[in-house]
């Protein structure tokens, strides 16, 4: 972005005031995640910097809130936990599912009412989420699951197919469907045709859309707050009570592990973006 | 000419045009199987569950159900003077029958929202009946209290014949029907739902205008640097997008707080005095923030995905044809961008408007929304004939800003970055 030398003194100013606009919003996105870091090592009690962590005492530092996230008293994170990745895990497999056969049926050319269908098929992301949690929560409770961990995966496979049929049908625009035509012509019947042709070259916006409903079924706290008794609390629902109760250096603890959770889902979906792209480069 | 094509057979002697239609019938329905599950899974479990949202909403059968007699009596009734001795037999042994399973309670509950007090006199009558002779059921009961012989009461009841009722549409709204059945508004100090429609409007158009002016300006940036250092920019936008809502919402709470970073920061830059800290949470400015942060991510995502389709070229053309950069950008640059800044905006507009988990922990009391509201009446006062009524005004509102948007951008559109 370097500018040229001719430029004019009031675009030169122009142009720096626009960059450090650039750097203020970068900053003010990024910077408050990385708060959390060092506060969730604080050996106090309070979450604000403590003289001797500005010191960088190293007595100010402990893991005094991790060990309390792991072996406290009365200490709901396990079971939150546990639940949190069991839900997000059966979602995630029931979305990826239904919502790949799905995508398959809608990028055939010969799919009739594409409009209609498709706007059906993303309705759930698409309508304000503390309406299709009213919406779930009737359905649920009706067939008798409120309070179970089956009726929370199936609000969240409402939730999550959205993401997989979006990301799988934009990895199918650029897919040429000569080669499970030729697959075919050689003998396969369509099942291995899948499994072996179309299924290894979409796999890229298969996981992505998979990682999207993971962690939308495990960030997804509005339909759980209506669904969930004691026995199905998630990490979101602990987040959510602690956090109007009070909030403590434990969270923070928490919360750090989920933004090196997200760290690594962020990679993962970043290379598989970026393989998706060489990809569909090859077959252009 | 028609008939020499179908004069083309195939190896079967079927005539071509058949054969082929009979192929394209065959891929209709394999696609249309494929989607099938979903669809069927969807319907199932989220359209219809809405369509039930709005039977439930207009739902009015409770005091129907519970005076079958009494409405049968009333057939005849004109409704202008004191109802006949049937009438009021009629509901005598319908209250009767009510008391017997310990329900009626219910109807005091919900006749008194017809008509103030009438809890009370039904309360009394219930305590009295044990004690009344068979017949002159009229007379008996205008002796229990002053407001039987009013017939005020008695339309009251009329008035909750009809099995539907838009009232709680009307609640949703700040209004009501009074004695006369006229749609009437709440006096001026109680009408709290208008209040917090427009609140939630109001965070919402706030909210989507600040992304907008905070997204646009890295979304270029994001578009026109070389890919090296772009893709270490992007990680700014795509690890807030794929953290944890309520780990953004606490890092917030910690940095706003009257003794957090920011107003450390503000006291040593000399803006504020140490003991006049300004409270940044717990209020809409709380909000605001902490809002625009979350939802920044889903504003830049499609700008960024236009701009990347924009050929630099063009802006050089402007600026060589005279134009001068602001020139060149306004007339050349913006226009293009259309559609990305319409997803951008509709996306954080929708999900704001839905939102209530940030602003209920940074916004104080005026952080409570319409979501709010209906997540309440979901869980705490159980009417959830209210909160579906509120539910599917918020829809509306939704669906009406989807048709603004496809009618000015087309919906096809959006994208996922």
């Amino acid at each position: 972005m370097a500018l040229p030398k001719y430029t004019e003194t009031r675009y030169r100013i122009w142009h720096y005031l626009y960059l450090s606009i650039c750097g203020f919003v970068f900053f003010f996105l990024i910077a408050p995640l990385f708060v959390i870091f060092p506060l969730s090592f604080n050996a106090e009690e309070f979450l604000v910097f403590s003289e001797g962590m500005k010191r960088l005492d190293p007595d100010a530092f402990s893991l005094r809130w991790y060990e309390d996230m792991i072996y406290g008293t009365k200490n709901p994170w396990g079971l939150a936990a546990k639940n949190s990745f069991i839900i997000a895990i059966f979602a995630t497999i029931g979305a990826v599912i239904l919502g790949t056969v799905a995508a398959l049926g809608l990028s055939s050319r010969h799919m009739p009412y594409k409009g209609l269908i498709m706007a059906t098929l993303i309705s759930p992301m698409i309508v304000p989420l503390i309406i299709s949690g009213v919406a779930i929560f009737f359905f649920i409770a009706k067939i008798g699951l409120a309070a179970t961990h089956l009726g929370i995966i199936i609000a969240h496979i409402i939730l999550g197919t959205p993401f997989v049929v979006i990301t799988v049908t934009a990895t199918l625009s650029g897919f040429d469907h000569s080669v499970t035509r030729a697959a075919s012509s050689l003998g396969s019947n369509p099942v291995n045709t899948f499994m072996k042709i179309t299924l290894p070259l979409i796999l890229p916006g298969v996981i992505s859309g998979a990682l999207f409903a993971f962690v939308t079924s495990f960030d997804e706290v509005v339909v759980v707050l209506f669904l969930a008794g004691l026995d199905n609390t998630t990490i979101p629902i602990q987040m959510w009570t602690g956090l109007r109760e009070q909030l403590s250096p434990t969270i923070l603890a928490v919360a750090t592990c989920l933004i090196i959770l997200s760290t690594l889902i962020l990679v993962t979906a970043e290379l598989l973006r970026r393989r998706s792209e060489r990809l569909r480069g090859i077959n252009r | 000419m028609t008939n020499e094509t179908q004069k083309i057979l195939t190896t079967d002697g079927i005539p071509l045009e058949i054969s082929l239609k009979k192929a394209e019938k065959k891929n209709k329905i394999k696609a249309f199987l494929l989607v099938a599950p979903l669809l069927l899974f969807l319907i199932i479990t989220y359209i219809f569950p809405i369509g039930e949202m709005f039977t439930r909403s207009i739902d009015d059968r409770m005091v129907t159900n519970m005076l079958p007699k009494t409405f049968k009596a009333m057939e005849t009734w004109d409704g202008k003077e004191l109802p006949p001795e049937e009438v009021y037999a009629a509901f005598l042994s319908d209250y009767r029958a009510l008391a017997e399973k310990k329900v009626h309670g219910k109807l005091g509950q919900r006749l008194n929202k017809e008509k103030n007090g009438f809890n009370t006199i039904l309360k009394k009558l219930w305590r009295k009946m044990k004690k009344f002779e068979d017949g002159n059921a009229k007379e008996q009961i205008m002796e229990v209290h002053k407001r039987f012989r009013d017939v005020k009461y008695w339309q009251a009841i009329k008035r909750t014949a009809p099995p539907y009722t838009m009232g709680k549409y009307l609640k949703g709204m700040d209004m009501y029907y009074d004695e006369d059945g006229k749609v009437t508004q709440v006096e001026k100090d109680r009408r709290i739902h208008r209040i917090l429609w427009l609140r939630t409007l109001e965070i919402a158009v706030v909210v989507t205008i600040l992304c907008f002016l905070m997204g646009y300006p890295i979304a270029h940036l994001l578009a026109v640097l070389p890919m090296k250092y772009s893709n270490l920019l992007m990680i700014c936008v795509l690890l807030p997008f794929w953290t944890s809502l309520l780990v953004r919402t606490a890092s917030w709470m910690i940095l706003l707080q009257q003794q957090g970073i920011v107003n450390d920061f503000f006291v040593m830059i000399g803006l504020v005095a140490d003991d006049n800290r300004p409270e940044m949470m717990y209020n809409k400015t709380g909000t605001y923030i902490a809002m625009t942060q979350i939802l920044l991510p889903f504003m830049v995502l499609p700008l960024y995905s236009v701009m990347k389709t924009i050929s630099p070229s063009l802006m050089r053309a402007g600026k060589s044809l005279g134009g001068t950069p602001f020139v060149a950008f306004w007339k050349v640059y913006f226009p293009l961008t259309i559609p990305g800044i319409g997803a951008g905006c509709l996306l954080v507009f929708i999900l704001a408007i839905g939102y209530y988990i940030t602003p209920a922990l940074v916004g104080g009391a005026s952080g409570t929304l319409i979501s709010n509201q209906i997540a309440y009446h979901m869980k705490e006062t159980l009417d959830w004939s209210f909160a579906s009524a509120m539910g599917l005004m918020l829809l509306t509102g939704v669906l009406a800003v989807y048709w603004v948007y496809n009618k000015l951008v087309g919906i096809d559109n959006i994208k996922l970055g």
